[in-house]
């Protein structure tokens, strides 16, 4: 019971492969960017899923209440920053893809090794 | 004195790269760049020579220019094998810059400007390396020495030459890198300091085997000694003209190899702590081997300085095995016939590049009857071989009779052996040429009738052979000197 | 508070501030002044510090007025005054040096953004060393790479753009490994402040989650720091990145990630993990080793100059990391000196090939011939350069050399080979460097070519000497760079000093 109740450390595990399989099997840049995305979506998952506490409510503190539990609330300022940087990583690879596509005319990997080859 | 002694340290370094920026000022008037040449050469002569005196009397003149590492000081300090192998080098360039005239322009060689600055900053280099106060000091005028000479080896610039001049660099700079460095700095890790001391500075810190491994990494790693197998690049090195042979692959370089060779024998290792470990009688088989083995390459080559340079390879085995015999004597005669070598080996090159100017043959082959054409330079050449040989009155006797002293002190009979050998080898390699120059027929005619080479290169040959004679007769002085070094 | 209490702050926070005036500001020649006024103010900033904790003091500077562990913290000793000095001086010589070459290869148009990216990167990397919270660290990385990003992405050519997607890839990937780290040092330890994760971290009983959080981190920011087999994206980036910024990068920022790296582990793994010495040891000497060889052999084949010389970086990092992975003073001493030291090297030569590039408009060897004649000075800067690399004495290299053979024949039998590989991979820089060196001076100019007769511009050339310079001057007085190395590697190993 107690593995099973770390179940979303297993989806950590296996969305961290899933994104790093993307990222390297896949030659369409955009593809494997949507592999870095669910890689860093993992790290997230990793970081909210410390701060739960059983009956944990939100770290609010209230007039008359003793002994409240409350959830950690620094995981989700980290992860709050992290999700902003991985935005921007995104948002500028894609930039990127947009001006490789300018450039190349495509956004396969492997065609744009070939066409640089021949210079 | 107007300076002070150490002042005169500082000025024997800065007055050749003085010149050599002069001389790039100059590169455009021939005239004046030579005469900057000529005055910086006998102006560094002069400050060098004025050290003499001093040493004479027992001084120990130093120098500190700063502290590179905890420890380890930039520092000179002149004793008396530093001392000759200065006076040696800078009194020889000024011969040598004569000369040098004479064949580049006989020669209409191209980048002259090139050739005469790196040739002054060599000579800075060859002084810092005989001044030096500690290893780390020398080592870095050494690797200035290689990398300031590569230009003048590869002066030629077509590929063969820089094929040839690649071994040269490669074989130097690997061997230092890859042997002395690592010695150097595990000699520091275990004694701490890298002065030069009388007496050593590793008595008691290390113990067989490993001081054999650290001998031998010091021997091979100074590879400008030219010790076999690592001598491949001193024939390499004949590609470049004949003045820097002269001047460099008979004195500078290849003396500062030998000359570091007997500093560490002498100051790090000690002699009297290198005598009672077995593993010094390694360095005297590998000597004694090169000697002989080098003598036979001699023998078969054709190319007149290709012999020069299997001859020289000999000739420096001679002063690493006098160092490794480890007795008084056999010391002196080290730094005795660095001396006497230098003299008879720069009027052999300067020799062979009059021929070269004057018939452009370098074939032993095509050389019969020469002799005839150029009598000066033949003589001068005979007095040189001579002196090879070790025939009174010429210098080589005499350094060949203090090692001879040194190896019947140690009772070193294969030392003994060797010399004696050696003698008749190279007797063998030099008669029968000079006999054919002055007895034969000229039996390939040259492009053009010849005389002699141009005046200046006459002029420089045979004060260089009257200087053989003179070591002969007045050596006295410079064996007193010598003999300082092994005074703890 | 005076303002001088306020430096440590200052060094980053200027460069953040000047970050967004430098792109509104849409004057002409305005961005690249303004960048350069504060770059230069940061390296005078970071130069006061590192005058500071020169003598073994720590400068603990708390943001906002939060103490730590609640608050975060400024945590600026020897090591790290080093590097912010390395960053910000890197950063200052490449601009200064860069002002023609980039108002050549980065239009007016996107100058204001080219510029404030630059700030970010440099303030960036600043943050990076001089932050005392493992989190925070992360995210000045961040600023960094993503700044970086487009500094390489302005490059001329297009195969800058294709460089550039593979390193957000990896220095995305390297980042997160980073992030994973940290995430599980907090779930065992509940703090981010260096500090005191080196105290708690030593605390915890089961070490499983520490061990899986140290092989995170070490391989994230091995990947930051391309130390060979992870190497993969970096000769390219720094290929076709515009030539001031290959400049900058090429000195600072792989040795940033290296800084990281050997912080993190020193002071929160070191103490922790029972035998963590030799672990480090298996994980980084033979991926020190591969770096000297596969480094300098693929330098050795190289044809284009600046690949070449960021093959020779593959190999310099790898001393690096055999100095890191040696765990004695001297070691870890060499380790720092090098980074400065090859910083200085690289950064100069690199600077040489900028001078070539402009006249040459190429950058392969073949092409260089007859450079030594036409170009004097510039080829004189990238010999004294190479020399350095090789190791020679009288250049920094050797210096840093000197250390790492000093430490390694302390090893025993292992040592003595890693002396003995130290010693070899010094010989292949002979062979790489010299075939470039050699092409110059003594190859013969192809018929076709333009002949290029003109120096480079003074503007150029006297920034590349006073770096040159400034290589010879470190190698000659050595007080001041193995003296604040010597304290940092005391203080990282807790040798008392």
């Amino acid at each position: 019971m107690a593995v099973l109740g770390l179940y979303n450390y297993f989806i950590f595990a296996v969305l961290l492969m899933i994104g790093l399989y993307c990222i390297l099997a896949r030659t369409n840049i955009i593809k494997s960017l949507i592999g870095l995305t669910i890689f860093q979506g993992a790290v997230f998952l990793l970081y909210i899923s410390t701060d739960k506490i059983d009956g944990g409510t939100a770290p609010i503190i209230q007039e008359g209440v003793e002994n409240q539990i409350f959830a950690n609330p620094l995981p989700q300022v980290l992860i709050l920053t992290a999700i902003v940087v991985g935005i921007s990583t995104t948002a500028l690879a894609l930039a990127v893809t947009v001006r490789i596509k300018e450039a190349y005319g495509t956004i396969e990997e492997d065609k744009i090794q070939e066409m640089d080859r021949e210079l | 004195m107007i300076f002070s002694e150490a002042d005169t340290i500082l000025y024997a370094l800065v007055i050749p790269l003085v010149g050599a920026i002069a001389i790039a000022l100059a590169g455009r008037w021939p005239n004046v760049r030579e005469t900057v040449t000529l005055t910086t050469a006998v102006c560094l002569a002069v400050v060098v020579w004025s050290l003499v005196p001093s040493l004479q009397a027992g001084g120990r003149p130093e120098l500190q220019l700063g502290e590179m590492l905890p420890g380890l000081r930039i520092a000179f300090k002149v004793e008396p094998l530093g001392m000759l192998f200065a006076a040696l080098a800078s009194g020889l360039w000024i011969v040598n810059s004569v000369y040098s005239i004479g064949y580049m322009r006989g020669n209409n060689e191209k980048n002259q400007t090139r050739f005469y600055i790196c040739f002054a900053i060599a000579l800075a280099a060859a002084v810092g390396v005989a001044f030096s106060a500690n290893l780390l000091t020398l080592f870095i005028f050494y690797e200035v020495l290689t990398i300031s000479t590569y230009p003048l080896v590869a002066h030629k610039g077509d590929e063969a030459t820089v094929r040839s001049a690649r071994v040269y660099m490669g074989i130097l700079l690997g061997t230092s890198i890859g042997l002395l460095l690592p010695a150097m700095i595990w000699t520091y890790s275990i004694a701490g300091t890298l002065d030069f001391t009388p007496g050593g500075i590793l008595e008691g810190k290390i113990a067989e085997p490993l001081v054999g491994l650290l001998l031998l990494m010091f021997a091979f790693g100074i590879g400008k000694a030219a010790l076999m197998p690592i001598h491949r690049w001193l024939p390499a090195a004949m590609v470049a003209p004949t003045p820097v042979s002269a001047l460099l692959h008979a004195v500078a370089v290849v003396k500062a190899g030998v000359f570091t060779v007997t500093k560490v024998f002498v100051y790090i290792f000690g002699i009297d702590f290198l005598f009672n470990q077995p593993s010094h009688r390694l360095i005297i088989w590998f000597a004694c081997f090169t000697i002989v083995v080098s003598s036979f390459i001699a023998l078969r080559q054709t190319n007149l300085k290709r012999l020069l340079a299997y001859s020289t390879i000999g000739q420096l085995s001679y002063v690493v095995l006098a160092a490794s015999v480890l007795k008084p004597l056999s010391e002196v005669g080290a730094s005795m016939h660095m001396m006497a070598h230098a003299f008879g080996k720069i009027t052999l090159f300067f020799a062979a590049g009059a021929i070269y100017v004057a018939s452009k043959k370098t074939e032993i082959t095509d050389m019969r009857g020469i002799g005839r054409r150029m009598p000066w330079t033949m003589a001068a050449f005979a007095v040189g071989a001579l002196s090879m040989i070790g025939v009174p009155p010429t210098g080589g006797f005499i350094s060949k009779w203090y090692i001879l002293g040194g190896a019947i002190q140690d009772d070193n009979y294969l030392a003994l052996a060797t010399l004696v050998a050696s003698t008749l080898l190279n007797a063998a390699y030099f008669l029968p040429f000079i006999f054919a120059a002055f007895l034969y027929e000229e039996d390939v005619k040259p492009v053009k009738p010849h005389g002699e080479a141009p005046w200046p290169m006459v002029a420089a040959l045979t004060f260089t052979a009257l200087l053989t004679f003179a070591f002969f007769l007045f050596h006295q002085p410079i064996a007193d000197l010598e003999a300082q070094i092994l005074v703890k | 508070m005076t303002l001088y209490d306020q430096l440590p702050a200052l060094v980053v926070v200027v460069l953040l501030f000047t970050a967004p005036i430098t792109y509104m500001l849409r004057l002409h020649g305005f961005p690249w002044f303004s960048a350069m006024a504060a770059v230069v103010t940061s390296f005078v900033v970071a130069c006061s510090l590192a005058a500071t904790t020169i003598g073994g003091e720590t400068i603990i500077y708390e943001m906002g007025g939060w103490p730590a562990p609640y608050g975060i913290v400024l945590h600026i000793d020897a090591l790290s005054a080093l590097m912010a000095m390395l960053i910000t001086g890197a950063s200052s010589a490449a601009l200064i040096f860069g002002a023609k070459s980039l108002a050549d290869e980065v239009g007016e148009e996107t100058a204001p953004a080219f510029f404030a990216a630059w700030l970010l990167c440099t303030a960036g990397l600043v943050g990076m060393v001089i932050t005392g919270d493992a989190f925070n660290i992360f995210v000045f990385m961040e600023i960094s790479s993503l700044s970086t990003y487009v500094l390489i992405s302005a490059g001329p050519d297009r195969r800058a753009l294709i460089s550039t997607y593979r390193y957000i890839v990896m220095g995305t990937v390297g980042a997160t490994f980073y992030l994973i780290g940290v995430g599980f040092l907090y779930m065992v330890t509940g703090t981010l402040n260096t500090a005191d994760l080196a105290e708690r971290v030593g605390q915890v009983e089961d070490i499983r989650l520490v061990l899986v959080a140290a092989g995170f981190v070490s391989v994230g920011l091995a990947i930051k720091a391309a130390v060979f087999p992870l190497h993969s994206w970096m000769p390219n980036a720094y290929t076709f990145a515009p030539n001031a910024v290959t400049v900058f990068i090429a000195a600072a920022s792989t040795k940033v990630s290296l800084y990281v790296l050997m912080r993190v582990d020193y002071a929160i793994f070191q103490n922790s993990i029972a035998n963590h010495d030799i672990q480090l040891t298996f994980f980084l000497v033979p991926l020190g080793v591969l770096a000297l060889f596969a480094g300098s052999m693929l330098a050795i084949y190289e044809k284009n100059l600046k690949r070449l010389l960021a093959y020779s970086s593959v190999a310099q990092i790898g001393y690096i990391a055999l100095g890191i992975s040696m765990t004695s003073v001297a070691g870890l001493t060499g380790a720092i000196v090098h980074m400065f030291n090859h910083g200085l090297i690289k950064g100069g030569m690199f600077m040489a090939v900028a001078c070539l590039a402009l006249r040459y408009r190429t950058v392969n060897v073949a092409n260089l011939a007859g450079a030594g004649k036409a170009m004097p000075w510039t080829m004189a800067a990238f010999v004294v350069g190479g020399l350095g690399l090789i190791g020679v004495p009288l250049t920094p290299g050797f210096i840093s050399k000197w250390y790492l053979v000093l430490a390694a024949l302390d090893e025993g039998w292992l040592g003595a080979l890693l002396v003995a590989i130290i010693l070899i991979s010094s010989l292949l820089a002979v062979i790489y460097v010299w075939k470039a060196i050699e092409v110059a001076y003594f190859g013969e100019p192809r018929s076709n070519a333009v002949p290029v007769t003109e120096e480079a511009p003074l503007v150029m050339l006297i920034p590349t000497w006073i770096v040159v310079l400034a290589g010879i001057w470190i190698a000659l007085d050595t007080s001041v760079t193995v003296g604040l190395a010597s304290i940092a590697a005391k203080t990282l190993l807790g040798v008392e000093l």
